[in-house]
């Protein structure tokens, strides 16, 4: 529940830029410091990542398609999709994927988001060939048997159980985001409700597949040490082949006006109360000024942004109103998004007073500019984080293949510290003001019904993303 | 056709492997310090970074009947130190960039730092995880504050089937061993603990004798002796923790059903396995890895997910610790295939206890061990836990330069034999939580 910053911050790639030659041939790679940018004469997008620190690769493949691009009522194909895609191909029967990948020292899995699906593996440098070579294949040529999809939707039902169901604290989030968006499909879990997955058929999976699954609609992304011109070379031999697809425009579903607070009230079993608000805010995607979107990341920095942070200083010690406390901003969306502030509870402290405090934190920073010093820790972290990110090869991978697939582009990137240092105290107070309003609020709480765990039996001693 | 495809993919795997892995390992530098810490260290340059790790023998194995006491001790380091207040400490780190992190396991209790390497920041870092270390205040206000998240923390743990069933499963293997109470403590635990508890506890575990210090990063030798010096120089020497006793070999079978109002059932199935420095430590690594220990390639997944579609999550452990630490099985599943589910686990450790690993599915596993091991050991982060895991438990320290060529070692009918004497089928413990555990049949 705390992170932000320090997880969603970059990299300044501020090298020499070449910018694409618009012509028949593929273009010229688009080269900035150490990113590698090609594309396929098919449309698939390949970025590479050069990285010498150690003898391994991550390859990514990454679809535009979600959770967010699922209509009513077939909510969770993206994810079941995904689970579909390790069933093999008439090349490449079931299971045969995975075990290649291990035989050959890899690992591998794959995730399902609002916006984006990616699959991904990790290897030694020279097996980046079989990754691509398995990936093109399944990319166009995926079985789609009955029983292995009947028993694979179990599976993920199971999932659905395991993460949600049986999790209150996720089972009120759900509900939070259900409530807080009238039409955004962001409403939507990205496992999908469970009536959608009981109703869901083969055929259901494989329009989505044949929909949405196409190099034009892909981009590969590689990192580590590779040499980059080299990894083109074979993501042309295997990718360059495949067939396009008509990729359809999405309807627009952008969040329609709200008039007032929203509540919900989540009662189950349970033990500790919990209270998660949010507000409807741009992101970087939809925004008008792109200073309003980096001065929401740096708010959520103020408040959230390690253990000196307000939250953590006036509500968890202070006050001591919270015993956790977290505060999230997505600036990497597709669409607008939601603010969230979120508690639990220290003992015998009501939700309501915590919502209050939450509130009252807002309110300080609509009447008074946050102090510079307190900015600059702000600013300090996200240039450190800068360093820290480069020693995971897949945390970089991702974040350029969010950009890549939410349609900002990898380049933005190469923005971001310099659109936090650029954020003055008054745009962190003229966010908060504009944004953090009762029109756009939504509050959920967590209301612990009693889990009724001393009827035990007699010998009983009572002691955002889906991974594949 | 396909099939030839892949064996030649594997074949090609075997050939090609081997080669990539030398350079990647890095040489472990270790010295000990004037006041007794052991130091591993690892120069690692490409990055303006550092990571330390400072590791005590003060896990709640030592908790002595005060359950949750090193996990409160370990949590109240940085809540007041060397007369800065929590803010004041969290300030310094954060405004240099600086993480500070901090945990406490049933064996270890550590703190640590990731830092940018250049000295401005350094400094001022190192002068707070210095200060954290060696005087923190334990003020009382931070206590009682501490103390009460800790218990909200631990009732929380009991509104999830999965932590319920993993604390009835370790007092049930554990019986009255250290390893038997849960590392956060119980409600009832902490009512009991005092301030008083928590400097005594410091005072005697967090000494220069009991401390593993592990730094990787971006530093050279003579750097990273003074950055130790400055750190580590004011702890009293003290003594090393004593020995652990050992864990008690099982001696009847237990089954635990807690009724819970989830919708899965969550299966622990296990005894204790083995130790750290276990003498069959690797052959019984390997022989995890085919049936329970390897994913998607793993017997437990193919039974159990793959062709019944019971689990999202199946698998099996060996945990090694100072002493021996839990072999687990556990899936979750809807509640009415509680049965079913159960009944499969005990069927498929049953036959693998009967015919061991086929040749191919040892060859498969110790090719997937080998050729990964360059990722455990691909960044920084990695590298830290690793060498201060080293450190901690007394082992070689060419013990990344040996690992693949003693996983290669492992036969069939060693890993087979090992699995065989090291688990007693009918002495298992099975913990079940949720509604099937109100339909004992």
């Amino acid at each position: 529940m705390r992170k932000f910053l320090l997880l969603l911050v970059i990299v300044v790639i501020a090298l020499g830029v070449i910018l694409f030659q618009s012509s028949t041939h593929e273009p010229a790679p688009l080269v900035s410091d150490n990113v590698h940018a090609y594309e396929l004469n098919n449309g698939m997008k390949v970025l590479v990542i050069e990285n010498q620190r150690a003898p391994v690769v991550v390859s990514q493949v990454w679809y535009k398609v979600g959770s967010s691009y699922e209509p009513e009522g077939l909510t969770g194909v993206s994810h079941v999709l995904e689970h579909m895609m390790f069933k093999g191909t008439p090349k490449h029967p079931a299971g045969q994927f995975s075990e290649i990948i291990a035989a050959n020292g890899g690992r591998e899995n794959a995730f399902t988001a609002k916006d984006y699906t990616a699959y991904f593996q990790m290897i030694a440098r020279d097996r980046l060939e079989l990754c691509l070579e398995m990936e093109s294949d399944r990319m166009r040529n995926l079985n789609f048997d009955e029983d292995e999809f009947r028993k694979e939707l179990e599976v993920v039902k199971e999932e659905r159980r395991l993460r949600t169901e049986d999790v209150p604290t996720a089972l009120t989030y759900e509900r939070f985001n259900a409530l807080a968006y009238a039409n955004n499909p962001y409403r939507q879990p990205i496992i999908g409700w469970m009536q959608d997955l009981n109703t869901l058929t083969l055929e259901d999976a494989r329009t989505w597949y044949q929909t949405w699954y196409a190099p034009n609609n892909a981009t590969l992304v590689v990192a580590g040490d590779v040499d980059p011109d080299q990894v083109f070379e074979l993501a042309r031999k295997y990718f360059g082949g495949l067939k396009t697809s008509l990729i359809p425009r999405l309807k627009p579903r952008h969040e329609v006006k709200q008039y007032g607070v929203q509540r919900a009230t989540v009662k189950v079993p349970a033990k500790v109360p919990y209270l998660i608000m949010g507000y409807k805010v741009p992101v970087l995607a939809t925004v008008a000024e792109s200073w309003e979107a980096y001065a929401l990341e740096v708010l959520s920095g103020l408040l959230d942004g390690g253990n000196s942070a307000r939250l953590e200083k006036n509500l968890v010690r202070g006050r001591e109103l919270a015993t956790s406390v977290g505060a999230s901003y997505d600036l990497y969306a597709r669409q607008e998004s939601i603010f969230v502030l979120s508690a639990i509870p220290a003992k015998q402290i009501a939700t309501d007073v915590i919502e209050a405090a939450l509130k009252q934190q807002i309110q300080d920073i609509q009447a008074t500019p946050p102090n510079r010093e307190e900015l600059e820790r702000v600013i300090a972290q996200v240039i450190a984080s800068e360093v820290y990110e480069q020693d995971s090869n897949f945390y970089f991978a991702m974040q350029i293949g969010t950009l890549e697939t939410v349609g900002l582009g990898w380049q933005k990137k190469q923005n971001y510290v310099a659109g936090v240092s650029a954020v003055t105290p008054e745009q962190v107070q003229q966010v908060a003001q504009k944004y953090f309003v009762d029109q756009g609020l939504t509050v959920a709480v967590l209301d612990p019904l009693p889990t009724d765990k001393d009827t035990v039996s007699s010998d009983a001693r009572v002691g955002e993303k889906n991974e594949r | 056709m396909s099939v030839k495809i892949c064996s030649k993919m594997i074949a090609l795997a075997l050939a090609l492997l081997l080669p990539s892995l030398a350079q990647a390992i890095p040489e472990i530098q270790h010295w000990q310090t004037d006041n007794g810490s052991r130091v591993v260290f690892v120069p690692v340059s490409g990055l303006p970074m550092v990571d330390i790790r400072i590791v005590f023998d003060a896990g709640s194995a030592r908790d002595a009947g005060k359950s949750g006491l090193a996990a409160l001790t370990n949590g109240l380091l940085a809540e007041g130190a060397g007369g800065l207040s929590a803010q004041q400490i969290a300030e310094r780190f954060e405004a240099v960039g600086a993480l500070f992190s901090n945990n406490a396991q049933r064996d270890m209790a550590y703190l640590g730092m990731r830092s940018l390497s250049e000295k401005k920041y350094l400094d001022t870092a190192i002068q707070a995880l210095g200060s954290v270390l060696t005087s923190p205040d334990f003020p009382a206000e931070a206590f009682a504050r501490e103390l009460a998240h800790m218990k909200v923390a631990a009732e929380s743990r009991q509104q999830s089937p999965g932590d319920i069933a993993e604390e009835a499963f370790y007092k049930a293997i554990y019986h009255d061993h250290p390893y038997a109470s849960p590392v956060a403590g119980t409600p009832q635990s902490l009512q009991g603990l005092s301030i008083k508890d928590v400097r005594a506890f410091y005072q005697k575990y967090y000494v220069a004798k009991n401390a593993v210090i592990a730094i990787v990063g971006a530093l050279d030798r003579a750097q990273a002796e003074a950055l130790v010096t400055r750190i580590s120089a004011a702890l009293p020497a003290g003594e090393r923790a004593d020995d652990l006793p050992p864990v008690p070999e099982p001696d009847k079978a237990q089954e635990i059903r807690i009724d819970y109002p989830s919708q899965q059932s969550h299966i622990y199935v296990g005894q204790p396995g083995m130790k750290r420095a276990d003498k069959d430590y690797m052959a019984l690594y390997v022989a995890n890895h085919p049936f329970g220990g390897s994913g998607f390639a793993s017997r437990l997944v193919e039974t159990v997910r793959e062709k019944r579609g019971l689990a999202y999550s199946v698998y099996s452990y060996f945990m090694p610790m100072r002493e021996a630490g839990p072999f687990l099985m556990a899936l979750q599943t809807r509640s009415d295939q509680t049965e079913e589910a159960l009944a499969l686990l005990r069927e498929e450790l049953a036959n693998y206890l009967e015919q061991g690993p086929s040749d191919a599915e040892l060859q498969a596993s110790i090719n997937n061990i080998s050729g990964s091991f360059p990722l455990n050991l691909d960044s920084n982060s990695k590298l830290l836990g690793y060498i201060a895991m080293i450190g901690f438990y007394d082992l070689p320290l060419d013990y990344l330069q040996s690992f693949v060529a003693r996983v290669e070692a492992v036969s069939a009918d060693e890993a087979h034999a090992a699995m065989q004497q090291r688990i007693h089928p009918d002495r298992l413990v099975t913990v079940v939580v949720g509604n099937g555990g109100a339909q004992k049949p």
